[in-house]
C-alpha cells in the first residue's frame, strides 16, 4: 500500500515540477535576455486559466480553451511589454519590481471586475477522463499523467527553439550580449516583445492545464510565482535547464515532504503532534532546500557563464 | 537648519500630531485611528528604508519582521491571558515595553539568520531569496495551529503602559508616535554616522568600500539586523493596534506595501516612509470610499509614479534628494 503511495505522490510531485517549469522557464528567459525581473508573471498564468475556462464555456470544447489560453496570454503579454515593460528595462531592480507589483494589483483587481469574485469551473476533457491503474493497485488520473507529458513534451520544443531556429540563435545572442546583436542589425525591440509573449504563452499554457484540477480563481497565480522564484533561484537566473531541474526538485520535495515528514516525525514524537510538527516542517521544505543550496552555491546550481 | 527639505518634514511631523488632535477635539476616533496607521506603517518603512534607501539592500521580505513583532505581541498578550507557561517558566506579560524588546531581539535575531544567507548573494538574487525566507515565516504561521494558523490570534485587552490608558485610542496615538519620531532620529543619526557612511558607500561602490579596508558583507549584515529590529517594533505596534495578528501581517504583499510606501515618499528620505504612509493610507481611504476597486487605481497610481515621477512625494515637495 504505501509503496503505491509513494508512487503517486512522486507523480504529483513530477505533475507540479512540470507546471513549475513552465512558469520558471518564462521568468528566467525574460530575465536573462532583457534583464527583467517580472512579478506580472503569475498575473500571465492567471489570465491563461480564465481565458480556457471563459472559452471552454462558451464552445464547449477544452481544447479550443486552451488554444485561446495560449493566444490570450501572449497577446496580455505583448500588450504589457509594448506599453509598461519596455520603459524598466534601463531601470534597476527596485523600479521593475514595483511596476510589475503595480500591475499585479491592476491584474487582480481587473479579473475580478471582469469577472466577478467567484472561481470558475474547468472540466477535463472527455478525451482525457479517467484513470490508469498503477502498479502496486492504486488509480492514478489520466489527465495529471497528461500534464506531465505536456510539459515535457514543451520542455523538448523549447530546447529546439533555442537550440535549433533563428529565432533560438537570437535569445541566445541576446542572452549574452545585447548591444552587439543590436549593432548587428536584429531588430531588439521586436525581439524582446517575442521572448515576453513566448514567456506569457508559456505562463498562460501552465495556468490552462491546472485550472482544470484546479478552481480558477483571482491571485491563483501568486503562490505559484513564488515557487517559481525559488525555482529559478535553486537553478541559477537565466539557465534553462537550471529551470528545469530546479522545478523538477522543488516539485518533488514539496510533495514527498508534505507526505512523509508527519511519518518521518512518528519516530521521534507522539503521534497527536507529529503531524502538526510534520506539516510544518513540509510546508517551509523546500524554502529550507533553497537555502542550503545558496548557501553553497549563492549563485544557483547552473549561474550562467556571463555577467 | 531650515531647508526645504528640513521645512517640509516639519510641516508633515506636525500634520500627523494635528489630525488625531483635531478628530479627538471633533469626537471623531475613527480618523486617530487612521492616524495611529500612518504613524506605524511609517515606522516599519523607516526600518526599511535603511536597509533599501541607504544601504541598496532591496529587501522583499521585511513582512516577516513585521509578522514577527506581531506575533510577538499576540502571543505574549495571550500567555498572560491564559496563565499557560510560554518558555523558562515566563508566562506573558502585558506590559508594552517587554514585549517591544522581546519583538526587537526576536526580528533582530531573525534578521541576522535571513541576513547572514541572504547577504552572500546580491542583485535580483538577494529579493528572491529574501521573498522566499518571508515566504517561510508566512507558512511555518499558517501551518501552526497552536496560535490560530491561518485564522489569526486576537489580542483580546490592549496591553498595558506604566501610567497610559492605552485603550484611549488618542494616547495610543502618542506612544506610536513619539516611537516613529525616535524611530526617525535613530535613523538619522545612524545615517550621519561612520557605520552610515559605510553603508552608504557600500551601495555606491562595493569594491572601493572593500579597499578601504571595510568589509561591506559585515557593514551590510549589521544595517539589515537594525532595519529587522524597527520594522519588527513597528509590528508589534501593529498587533496592538488592531488588537489581531494574523498571516497576512507576514505575506508578500505586505512586503511589497512596504516598498510602495518609501517609493511613494522618496527613496532614502528621511521623512520619505512617513509621506509614503500618509499618501497609501490616504489614497486608500480616499479611493476605498469611491469604489470597491480602489486596488486597481492604487495599481495604476503606483505605476505611474514609478514610470514618471521618480522622487516620488518628497522628490515633488521637497526637490531631488543630495545624494545619488
Amino acid at each position: 500500500m504505501t509503496i503505491a503511495l509513494a508512487l503517486e505522490q512522486l507523480l504529483n510531485g513530477l505533475q507540479l515540477g512540470v507546471m513549475l517549469f513552465l512558469m520558471a522557464a518564462g521568468l528566467t528567459l525574460i530575465f536573462g535576455v532583457m534583464g527583467l525581473i517580472n512579478l506580472a508573471h503569475g498575473s500571465l498564468y492567471m489570465v491563461g486559466a480564465f481565458a480556457c475556462a471563459t472559452v471552454a464555456a462558451w464552445t464547449g470544447s477544452f481544447w479550443i480553451g486552451l488554444v485561446a489560453s495560449l493566444v490570450a496570454a501572449a497577446a496580455a503579454g505583448a500588450i504589457v511589454e509594448l506599453v509598461v515593460i519596455r520603459r524598466l528595462y534601463d531601470r534597476d531592480h527596485l523600479d521593475q519590481v514595483l511596476a510589475t507589483f503595480a500591475l499585479i494589483l491592476m491584474f487582480s483587481e481587473g479579473t475580478r471586475w471582469l469577472f466577478g469574485s467567484f472561481p470558475l469551473y474547468l472540466d477535463i476533457p472527455p478525451l482525457l477522463q479517467g484513470a490508469v491503474g498503477l502498479p502496486g493497485g492504486t488509480e492514478y488520473p489520466v489527465y495529471r499523467l497528461a500534464i506531465i507529458a505536456a510539459g515535457a513534451l514543451v520542455a523538448f520544443g523549447l530546447y529546439m527553439l533555442i537550440s535549433r531556429t533563428r529565432l533560438g540563435m537570437r535569445i541566445r545572442a541576446g542572452e549574452s550580449d545585447r548591444e552587439m546583436i543590436g549593432a548587428l542589425g536584429v531588430d531588439i525591440r521586436t525581439l524582446y516583445t517575442v521572448v515576453f509573449a513566448l514567456g506569457a504563452a508559456l505562463a498562460g499554457f501552465a495556468g490552462a492545464m491546472v485550472g482544470a484540477i484546479q478552481s480558477v480563481q483571482v491571485g491563483m497565480g501568486e503562490p505559484v510565482l513564488i515557487l517559481a522564484f525559488v525555482v529559478i533561484v535553486i537553478g541559477g537566473i537565466g539557465s534553462i535547464k537550471g529551470a528545469l531541474l530546479g522545478a523538477l526538485l522543488v516539485g518533488v520535495t514539496d510533495t514527498m515532504g508534505r507526505f512523509l515528514l508527519p511519518k518521518l516525525m512518528l519516530l521521534f514524537v507522539p503521534p497527536a503532534q507529529a503531524g502538526m510538527i510534520g506539516g510544518a516542517i513540509a510546508s517551509m521544505l523546500i524554502y529550507i532546500v533553497m537555502a542550503v543550496i545558496l548557501a553553497v552555491k549563492p549563485r544557483g546550481l547552473f549561474p550562467p557563464a556571463h555577467a | 537648519m531650515l531647508t526645504r527639505e528640513n521645512l517640509v518634514n516639519l510641516i508633515l511631523a506636525l500634520g500627523l500630531l494635528a489630525v488625531p488632535l483635531a478628530a479627538n477635539a471633533l469626537g471623531q476616533p475613527f480618523y486617530i485611528t487612521l492616524a495611529t496607521r500612518v504613524a506605524i506603517l511609517a515606522l516599519a518603512a523607516t526600518g526599511l528604508n535603511l536597509a533599501l534607501g541607504v544601504g541598496g539592500l532591496v529587501s522583499f521580505g521585511h513582512a516577516a519582521f513585521f509578522g514577527i513583532g506581531g506575533y510577538v505581541a499576540g502571543i505574549v498578550a495571550a500567555h498572560n491571558f491564559s496563565g499557560d507557561p510560554l518558555l523558562f517558566g515566563f508566562s506573558g506579560t502585558n506590559q508594552m515595553w517587554i514585549i517591544w524588546i522581546v519583538a526587537v531581539a526576536l526580528a533582530g535575531l531573525v534578521g541576522l539568520a535571513i541576513g547572514v544567507i541572504s547577504l552572500r548573494t546580491s542583485g535580483v538574487y538577494f529579493i528572491m531569496i529574501t521573498l522566499a525566507f518571508a515566504q517561510m515565516v508566512y507558512y511555518f504561521a499558517v501551518s501552526w495551529p497552536a496560535y490560530g494558523g491561518e485564522d489569526g490570534l486576537s489580542i483580546l485587552v490592549r496591553n498595558q503602559f506604566p501610567g497610559v490608558m492605552t485603550m484611549v485610542p488618542l494616547n495610543y496615538f502618542l506612544i506610536c508616535y513619539i516611537i516613529l519620531l525616535l524611530g526617525i532620529a535613530l535613523f538619522a543619526i545612524l545615517r550621519a554616522s561612520r557605520f552610515g557612511a559605510a553603508l552608504q558607500a557600500a551601495r555606491q561602490n562595493e569594491v572601493r568600500v572593500a579597499t578601504v579596508g571595510i568589509q561591506p558583507y559585515r557593514i551590510r549584515l549589521t544595517g539589515f539586523v537594525l532595519s529587522a529590529m524597527i520594522t519588527g517594533l513597528a509590528g508589534a505596534l501593529f498587533a496592538d493596534l488592531n488588537r489581531f495578528v494574523s498571516p497576512s501581517m507576514l505575506s508578500w504583499h505586505m512586503s511589497g506595501e512596504l516598498i510602495v510606501l518609501i517609493i511613494l515618499g522618496g527613496t532614502g528620505r528621511l521623512f520619505g516612509p512617513l509621506a509614503g504612509a500618509a499618501l497609501y493610507v490616504a489614497f486608500e481611504y480616499a479611493l476605498g470610499g469611491v469604489t470597491e476597486r480602489w486596488q486597481f487605481f492604487l495599481g495604476l497610481i503606483l505605476l505611474l509614479v514609478v514610470l514618471f515621477a521618480r522622487g516620488g512625494l518628497l522628490g515633488v515637495l521637497a526637490g531631488k534628494a543630495r545624494h545619488g
